[in-house]
């Protein structure tokens, strides 16, 4: 056994301390140099030159090339003086919109009293909220088809809220984790602050909680908005008929005309570019927080 | 008779804050503070020290408001304000990690109380410059807190608070987050600050330095309970027990007995000292590193060997053996280990702590169901089982039932007894099965030529156990205590 007093001395100095985060150093040390953790990217790289990359200029092939080949916009020209397709444009937004509201008035109440409210950290429900992403999209829509004719009888009276309903049932995961994250990530002194300098809770949330949420709101809105602007998928199986954006697609690439369909393709794209842009104007600002460790 | 009213009225005037009987647990049973009574006077700069776990955060979130006391109430100006949200308290809080928004400019943040306010703008504009103006931040109205460093965002944190004009400020070490010369600084325009301002500072730190530095008073406290509440010297020089002078600066701790007026008998000597108690009196002596003075062997009261001596910057930390005991002496001079030296201590020097005869002493009962020849008894969590003859002379006890002397039968169903026994007969184990009780270790002192561990059970009691192994603060242990070294009394 170890004296008393040396004890004391060992206690007080730290020095057996030392020599053991001086050891494990060296260790990581050695088995760093055997492997570089930058040739893990090699496979992605491949992928995305072949999957992402080359198609993209596919599309921006056919989008500006005629039938002989020769580059020409006659292509968008086109889409601009169609009236359906124009129509169908405006379809799509309207769905998006719509989708992306309700998504947004319901998953940010849920978030915020699963981050800071009654059912604080509570996993049990945020589950709750998240499980419906692990099952089948087909097989969702499916069951809330079902639970729609129940209540409406003849699922064709009403194909733009029905719609609606099933576009937002699928999305609302997507709008609440990300607002989830971003209020469960705001320090909680933030708040105690807000109330200490006399906000009531109704102030605290509108003067600091909500201001500090955007980023969350932001993509939430790009991670609904974009999808539910293209998912002709959940329109077949409500019996809609109205052709959006992702339908106008399909239908131009089953005829095999190439052209058109990138068309599609590069207007969705330039729309996805803009909010993106819109968005970053907005998280520009929580960048920087970011960067000042305060919230995030 | 009426002077003593008159007095008593000013008394409550005077006091700023005032905590009655303040209790708080989580669930109804983690206990945090226990019964926790202190009086705050308005202008004070009074700081809540103590190491970590140990309630004084908790204190000052129930006087922001953000935590409600389990029971007791809280005063301000006289007024019960227990149960008013922090809006509505005239209190404003400067926090750890300074909790500034990031979504707005300086002027916003400072501004944000006034505003909800609904003050116009010309005043406002006027109050946040005079506040900017304070922390020495002038003209940093318009920027971003991010292109702040961080003693330049505590001070934006300090102006937002002042800003308002509390009748409290409170400060959740506010100065943790800093480098230390930073901090230093920050401690100076702190004091400064409290100074110009006349707003009563409640400021918690773990920082002992920092709190001695400061405060007009400080209160100690340890395990959710005040210790002492003092001035930095009172409570520096004067630590009413061995806790405080463990834990405020550095201490030896020695053992011993008063051996006559005056006279204290410790680390196998006779000192001169100031304090007086009974003869015979178990007693702590606390001796400062700073107040031993080293002479040659011959002229010390002590003599002992030098074991090490590291140099400090100001002095010489120098670890002494004399005979069992290690004493660590701050010194001028250097000495080469193996050097014979001697030790003196001005008498003033010495301080006398009573020891605390209350510890291990526990109150027991009979248990309900009995078996066999031995007495199932429990005290403080321990269930053990014991000779009927240790209670009551002469008693056997067979198949559950206890006979005494004359062989007729016993009702235990009342018999309540004191048992004790002392600290340096148990002893401590990682074994969990091995000892007759198991706990936490929350604080240890290192006394003589051991440590003293604080051992909290499972049940919230406190055991006091001496051992030569060195056991961490929140190891788990178990306390072995043999059997014949239990001492049992009847009541």
């Amino acid at each position: 056994m170890i004296s008393v007093n040396a004890k004391r001395c060992q206690h007080r100095s730290g020095a057996d301390h030392e020599v053991i985060i001086y050891e494990n150093r060296m260790e990581t040390k050695v088995k760093k140099s055997y492997f570089s953790r930058k040739q893990l990217m090699i496979p992605y790289a491949v992928f995305l030159c072949f999957f992402v990359v080359l198609p993209l200029f596919v599309v921006l092939y056919y989008a500006f090339t005629n039938g002989d080949g020769n580059v020409s916009i006659h292509n968008f020209v086109r889409f601009f003086q169609n009236s359906k397709a124009i129509g169908t444009l405006v379809y799509s937004l309207a769905v998006a919109l719509l989708t992306t509201l309700f998504c947004l008035l319901l998953a940010y109440p849920a978030a915020y009293f699963m981050a800071k409210g009654v059912f604080r950290k509570n996993h049990t429900f945020l589950m709750l909220f998240v499980l419906p992403m692990w099952i089948n999209f087909t097989l969702r829509i499916t069951a809330m088809k079902e639970i729609l004719s129940l209540v409406e009888g003849n699922l064709a009276m009403h194909p733009f809220l029905n719609t609606i309903i099933c576009m937002v049932y699928d999305f609302l995961p997507f709008m609440i984790l990300p607002l989830y994250n971003t209020i469960v990530r705001l320090d909680d002194s933030l708040l105690e602050a807000a109330h200490d300098l006399g906000a009531t809770k109704r102030q605290t949330f509108f003067k600091v909680v909500l201001p500090l949420s955007i980023p969350g709101i932001i993509s939430g809105i790009t991670m609904v908005f974009l999808p539910s602007m293209t998912n002709y998928v959940v329109l077949d199986m409500v019996y809609n008929s109205t052709y959006i954006m992702g339908s106008l697609i399909g239908s131009y690439f089953s005829a095999y005309d190439w052209h058109n369909g990138s068309v599609i393709s590069i207007i969705l794209l330039v729309i996805i570019l803009l909010i993106t842009l819109i968005s970053d104007k907005f998280t520009g600002q929580s960048a920087n927080e970011r960067q000042g460790g305060a919230i995030l | 008779m009426s002077e003593n009213i008159a007095t008593n009225i000013e008394n409550t005037v005077e006091n700023m804050i005032e905590l009655h009987h303040i209790k708080k647990s989580y669930d109804g049973e983690n206990t945090v503070i226990d019964d926790i009574n202190l009086d705050i006077k308005k202008g004070e700069f009074v700081t809540l020290l103590g190491p970590s776990g140990c309630g004084k955060t908790t204190i000052l979130r129930m006087i922001a408001g953000f935590e409600m006391p389990t029971d007791g109430e809280i005063l301000l100006g006289g007024k019960d304000i227990s149960e008013l949200p922090p809006n509505e308290r005239p209190i404003n809080t400067v926090f750890q990690k300074y909790a500034l928004f990031p979504h707005l400019n300086i002027y916003d943040n400072v501004a944000f109380g006034l505003k909800l306010k609904k003050m116009p703008k010309k005043q406002q504009d006027e109050k946040v410059r005079k506040a900017l103006e304070i922390v020495d931040l002038e003209g940093f109205e318009k920027r971003s807190i991010h292109t702040l460093s961080g003693g330049q965002q505590q001070r934006i944190a300090i102006a937002r608070a002042i800003v308002n004009e509390p009748k409290v400020l409170l400060l959740d070490e506010p100065l943790s987050a800093l480098d230390y010369k930073m901090r230093k600084e920050m401690q100076m325009e702190l004091k400064n600050m409290h100074k110009k301002l006349g707003i009563t500072f409640i400021f918690v730190t773990h920082d002992q330095e920092e709190a001695l530095t400061m405060s007009d008073k400080v209160v100690v406290m340890a395990h959710g309970a005040i210790q002492q509440v003092g001035t930095p010297e009172e409570i520096y020089n004067e630590p009413s027990n061995v806790f405080i002078a463990d834990f405020i600066g550095e201490s030896n701790i020695f053992k011993g007995v008063m051996s006559g007026k005056f006279k204290a008998k410790f680390c196998k000597a006779e000192f001169t000292c100031v304090d007086d108690y009974a003869k015979g009196t178990v007693i702590d002596a606390v001796i400062r590193p700073e107040d031993f003075v080293l002479t040659k062997p011959e002229e010390g009261i002590i003599s002992g060997e030098i074991l090490s001596s590291d140099f400090k910057g100001t002095f010489y930390e120098v670890a002494v053996l004399c005979g069992k005991n290690e004493i660590e002496v701050h010194s001028l001079k250097n000495g080469a280990p193996g050097t014979k030296v001697g030790l003196t201590i001005d008498p003033d020097n010495i301080h006398i702590i009573p020891y605390d005869l209350s510890i291990n002493h526990y109150e027991g009962n009979v248990d309900e169901m009995q078996e066999g020849s031995e007495l199932a008894v429990s005290f403080a969590g321990i269930h053990t089982k014991i000779n009927p003859a240790r209670l009551f002379e002469g008693a056997t006890m067979n198949d559950g039932v206890v006979y005494d002397a004359q062989g007729s039968a016993m009702d235990m169903s009342d018999v309540s007894f004191e048992a004790y026994f002392a600290p340096e007969h148990a002893d401590l184990s990682d074994d969990a099965e091995a000892g007759i009780v198991q706990g936490n270790v929350v604080s240890f002192i290192y006394i003589d030529d051991h440590y003293s561990y604080t051992v909290r059970g499972l049940d919230e009691e406190d055991y006091i156990v001496d051992d030569e192994d060195l056991w961490n603060q929140n190891d788990f242990v178990s306390i072995i205590i043999p059997e014949d070294k239990i001492q049992y009394t009847l009541q």
